[in-house]
């Protein structure tokens, strides 16, 4: 019998690189990680018994990402392509990210053609549908959404090796969505749910977003941000990582104002890279009554 | 009689995996491929017709031979061809064309002498299938 060196294997592939790359910059997402662990290595067995012919089909690949915004499905997607990529079973490793306005056509005879284009764009890579809901309108029979859908699901059967499609969005509504198309729940093999962050994991995304822009919190501002992290989860609109990167290019707009009010002070790049409490405290989270 | 066009014509016909391997060439050097059809085989029928718009951004050829298929499945009966435009600047023109489709059965052409002033004489070559109307040449309907 041929013997396999699992290390070698799984060296070779390089697919440990990306998940280190996920474990060290996506804060928080435990099960999230979990499930992409298991799935790559799923997928580096399958390599592996491909090889030595005992199987010859290829394995369902589509997958639902479902979570609120800002939970981080677009850049696991993007990791997800890499892995994928690296374990050959997509050829080229292209994410081609749409909504329902590029799919989805205006008059009779405008969605399918539509929908090939990206279709062909897509091929040897992700398609990562976006609030892929919004697919199927169910208050209008004759919305063109569904001539979409019919397409895709056409293509997700019978091209499973050239084309990996991800569809995304908030939890409840994509039940919903698989409710009324049970044609994608049973094309879809992984449905991965991305849990909301916890408050010292949205503390610990805003300190790397800061390091990799060269910027910094004080302490004292750290306690502020603390501080505004849980009133603006009470808030509503709130989208988790995104709404902390919004949070922090506003403080660097008042930072910036801050600095060019005194224009006669000398300033170290220490001041330049640092935010203070005041940055933060301008918000207007502070001032509303909760 | 074989109609020999673009590149490869001298070739036996490519295999859809032979097909699949070119078209990723041209992709690799950034080229658009367009699918086009005709079933007039004059050499000078410079007139094909495409087959949807031309197919930018494409990173696999995967997507193509989608395409392909689909057109076979209509205008299997016809001559199909693949064109690959690149449009770097200075170059702005097809870079590679083949055939990829043909009639079951190619009649060939006719050679036509026509006698002219002081019995000189002008020569014209016609395809026999173009005798019938477009779209009932090679046993279409």
């Amino acid at each position: 019998m041929e013997q396999v060196d699992l290390r070698r294997e799984f060296n070779e592939v390089g697919i440990g690189e990306v998940l280190d790359q996920l474990d060290r910059e996506l804060i928080g997402l435990k099960p999230v990680k979990t499930r992409i662990r298991e799935i790559a290595s799923l997928l580096l067995i399958e390599r592996i018994r491909k090889r030595m012919g005992l199987t010859s089909d290829v394995p369902t690949l589509h997958m639902s990402f479902t979570g609120n915004p800002g939970t981080g499905k677009t850049t696991v997607a993007l990791r997800i392509a890499s892995i994928l990529h690296r374990l050959g079973f997509v050829r080229r490793g292209q994410v081609v990210s749409v909504t329902r306005d590029e799919l989805v056509g205006q008059y009779i005879g405008h969605t399918a053609p539509k929908t090939k284009e990206i279709l062909k764009k897509a091929m040897g890579g992700v398609l990562f549908i976006d609030e892929a809901y919004y697919l199927h309108r169910p208050d209008n029979e004759r919305d063109y959404g569904q001539e979409a859908i019919e397409i895709l699901l056409q293509v997700m059967e019978s091209q499973r090796e050239d084309l990996v499609v991800i569809l995304a969005g908030y939890g409840d509504r994509m039940d919903k969505f698989f409710g009324s198309n049970p044609g994608f729940r049973s094309r879809i093999a992984h449905h991965i749910d991305f849990p909301d962050y916890a408050d010292d994991e949205l503390l610990a995304i805003a300190e790397l977003m800061l390091r990799d822009m060269n910027y910094k919190l004080s302490a004292d501002a750290r306690e502020a941000f603390v501080r505004y992290i849980a009133l603006r989860k009470a808030q509503p609109l709130f989208s988790n990582a995104r709404s902390i990167r919004n949070a922090l290019d506003r403080m660097r707009l008042r930072q910036a104002n801050r600095l060019v009010a005194d224009l006669d002070q000398a300033l170290s790049a220490d001041d330049i890279m640092s935010l203070e409490p005041s940055d933060i405290l301008a918000s207007r989270v502070f001032s509303r009554g909760t | 009689m074989r109609v020999t066009q673009g590149c490869f014509s001298f070739l036996p016909d490519l295999t859809d995996e032979q097909i699949s391997k070119q078209v990723q060439y041209c992709l690799a050097n950034g080229w658009a491929v367009n699918i086009e059809f005709t079933d007039d085989p004059h050499p000078r029928n410079s007139f094909w017709e495409m087959w949807g718009l031309p197919m930018f951004d494409l990173r696999d050829a995967a997507g193509v031979l989608m395409e392909l298929s689909e057109c076979r499945k209509v205008y299997g009966d016809r001559y199909i061809r693949l064109s690959a435009f690149d449009s770097s600047h200075g170059w702005e023109s097809v870079r590679l064309s083949f055939i990829v489709n043909r009639p079951a059965d190619e009649p060939g052409f006719r050679l036509d002498r026509h006698e002219v002033a002081g019995r000189g004489i002008r020569y014209t070559t016609n395809s026999y299938a173009a005798d019938r109307p477009e779209g009932q040449r090679y046993g279409g309907k």
